[in-house]
C-alpha cells in the first residue's frame, strides 16, 4: 500500500506522460479539467493507467467526481486500504 | 468570368530520401535510395515474403513533441511535420481561418493505431484500448490534426483514392480556390503503413518486389526487370493560394497549378484499363483545364510504380495525351528513389514537380540499367535534366490507385 505522497508522485508521473505537463504543478489541489487543462480522453487514459500502477479499479461512473488530483489520490488510497 | 488563378507558395515534405523539402530536392537530383532491410522483429516473426522498404529518413517522433506524438498515427504524424514545413515556407502570418481549408489524403490511414488495438482487445480486454483510438485510426486524422494545428476553419477534407489520393487533394483543393470556399487551401497526403500486415497483403496479391537481396535496386520503374514496387511512407504537402491573394501580400510563387482533373476506368478493381483508357482521359481533362497544348509539356513526374503491368499503360495513356512531342518530355520516376508512399505519392511527387518548373530541372529515375523497349520514353537518367530556360513550361504529375482512380496535375512556371 502506498502513502499519499507516492501516490501523488506517481500520479504526476502519469500525468506527465500523457499531458507533458511539469510533475511539480500536479498537486492535490488542482482540477484536472480548470487548471490542469485535461480533456476526456487523456483522462481516462490517466485512470486506466493508474488502475495498473496502484492495482485498484477505477469504475467509469467514479471518473467524473475526481475534480481535484487530490479527489484521485484519496480515491485510490482508499481502494487500496 | 475566367476562373481564379491558383499558384502554389509552399512546400513540405517528410519522404525515405529527406526529412524535409531542402534535403529531399537534393537526394532527388543526386539519385540516392531511400529503400533498406527492415530490422523489426516482425518480419522474421511472420515470415515475411517481403523483408525491406522505404523508411521516412527522418522519424517524425523525432520532429515532434513525445505528447504531440502520442495521440496521433504515425500517418498523422508525417502529415503535421509536412505541413508545418509547407506552412512556414509559404510566409503565411495571419489569415481569415474562414478562408483557410484543408485537403489531406492518405490511402490507408491509422492502420498501426487500428491493428495496435486490436492487439490490445485480444492481449489485455476492452478497459486497455486508449480512448485515442478512434480520432487516431480514422482516415481523416491528417486532415483534421492539419486543420486544428493551423486553424484551419474553412472546411477539412479527406480524398481517399488509394495511391492516387494525394494528387487529388490537390484537385480539391483547386477546386475549392476556384469556387471561392477559401483562399488558401493547405493539400497534400500521408501514409505509414510499412507494417507486417499490409506487407502481407500486398505481398499477396504480388505487387510488390521481392528483390530481398537488393533493396536499393529493387525499383527500377521501366527496366525489363522491374517485379513489383517498393513500399514508402512519409508525406508531402503543398500550400495552394488564389493568385491575387498571393500577390497582394507579395509572396514567393513558385509555379502555378494550371490544371487537375480526376477520372474512374470503372474496367477492373485492381489491374489498370491495358490501353490506359482513363489515364488517357484524365492527362487530356487536365490539359483542358489548364488551357495547355501537348507542346507546352517538357517534363513528366510519371506513377510509374515499378510493376510488370503497371507502367505499360501509362506510357500508352502519355502517347495518346501528347502525340509525338512525347519524344521530347523528360520523364521522370521518383518512385525508383524513395518507393511507393502510396495515399502520399501523389502528395510528395506533386512538390517535386512543382520544384522542377521552378528550378527547371527534372530529378533522376535510378535503377535503370535496361529500358523496356515497350516503353520508349525519354526518361531523366544519370543526370538531371535541363528544362527550358526560358519562356513558359507545364509539367504533368500523374497518380493512379486501385480501384481504378486516375489523377493528374498540370503545373506551370510563372
Amino acid at each position: 500500500m502506498a502513502s499519499t505522497e507516492e501516490i501523488l508522485a506517481g500520479l504526476a508521473e502519469i500525468v506527465n506522460a500523457e499531458t507533458g505537463l511539469d510533475v511539480a504543478d500536479v498537486q492535490m489541489d488542482k482540477s484536472f479539467t480548470e487548471d490542469l487543462d485535461i480533456d476526456s480522453i487523456s483522462m481516462m487514459t490517466i485512470v486506466v493507467e493508474a488502475e495498473d500502477k496502484f492495482e485498484v479499479k477505477i469504475p467509469d461512473e467514479e471518473v467524473k467526481n475526481l475534480k481535484t488530483v487530490g479527489d484521485a489520490v484519496n480515491f485510490i488510497a482508499a481502494a487500496q486500504a | 468570368m475566367m476562373a481564379r488563378k491558383v499558384v502554389i507558395t509552399g512546400l513540405g515534405a517528410t519522404t525515405p530520401i529527406g526529412g524535409d523539402v531542402p534535403t529531399l530536392w537534393e537526394n532527388a537530383l543526386k539519385g540516392v535510395s531511400g529503400a533498406a532491410t527492415l530490422t523489426d522483429s516482425w518480419v522474421e516473426e511472420y515470415h515475411l515474403p517481403v523483408t525491406f522498404a522505404a523508411r521516412a529518413s527522418v522519424p517524425a517522433t523525432d520532429v515532434l513533441s513525445r505528447v504531440e506524438a502520442k495521440r496521433m498515427d504515425p500517418s498523422t504524424q508525417f502529415a503535421v511535420v509536412a505541413a508545418r514545413e509547407a506552412w512556414k515556407d509559404s510566409g503565411i502570418e495571419e489569415i481569415d481561418r474562414n478562408k483557410l481549408a484543408v485537403a489531406f489524403a492518405t490511402g490507408i490511414g491509422g492502420v498501426w493505431t487500428l491493428l495496435d488495438a486490436w492487439d490490445t482487445l485480444r492481449e489485455k480486454g476492452p478497459r486497455r484500448v486508449l480512448p485515442m483510438t478512434v480520432p487516431m485510426l480514422m482516415p481523416n486524422g491528417p486532415a483534421a490534426a492539419v486543420s486544428l494545428d493551423l486553424g484551419a476553419a474553412a472546411g477539412a477534407h479527406t480524398p481517399v483514392s488509394a495511391c492516387a489520393s494525394g494528387t487529388e487533394a490537390m484537385h480539391v483543393g483547386m477546386e475549392l480556390i476556384r469556387a471561392g470556399k477559401a483562399d488558401v487551401v493547405v493539400v497534400g497526403g500521408a501514409e505509414a503503413a510499412i507494417h507486417p500486415m499490409p506487407i502481407a497483403a500486398f505481398s499477396s496479391m504480388q505487387a510488390l518486389s521481392r528483390s530481398n537481396d537488393n533493396p536499393q535496386g529493387a525499383s527500377r520503374p521501366y527496366d525489363i526487370d522491374r517485379n513489383g514496387f517498393v513500399m514508402g511512407e512519409g508525406a508531402g504537402a503543398l500550400v495552394l493560394e488564389a493568385e491575387e491573394h498571393a500577390l497582394a501580400r507579395g509572396a514567393r510563387i513558385y509555379a502555378e497549378l494550371a490544371g487537375t482533373s480526376v477520372t474512374a476506368d470503372a474496367y477492373h478493381i485492381t489491374a489498370p484499363d491495358p490501353q490506359g483508357l482513363g489515364a488517357t482521359r484524365a492527362l487530356k481533362a487536365a490539359m483542358f483545364d489548364g488551357l495547355i497544348q501537348p507542346e507546352d509539356v517538357v517534363h513528366v513526374n510519371a506513377h510509374a510504380t515499378s510493376t510488370p503491368v503497371g507502367d505499360k499503360p501509362e506510357y500508352s495513356a502519355l502517347k495518346a495525351a501528347l502525340g509525338d512531342h512525347l519524344d521530347n518530355v523528360w520523364v521522370s520516376a521518383t518512385k525508383s528513389q524513395m518507393g511507393h508512399l502510396l495515399g502520399a505519392s501523389g502528395a510528395v511527387e506533386s512538390v517535386l514537380t512543382t520544384l522542377a518548373i521552378y528550378h527547371r530541372l527534372a530529378p533522376v529515375t535510378i535503377n535503370l540499367d535496361n529500358q523496356d523497349p515497350d516503353i520508349p520514353l525519354k526518361v531523366v537518367t544519370g543526370e538531371p535534366a535541363k528544362l527550358p530556360a526560358e519562356g513558359s513550361i507545364v509539367a504533368l504529375n500523374n497518380s493512379f490507385g486501385f480501384g481504378g482512380h486516375n489523377a493528374v496535375v498540370a503545373i506551370r512556371s510563372v
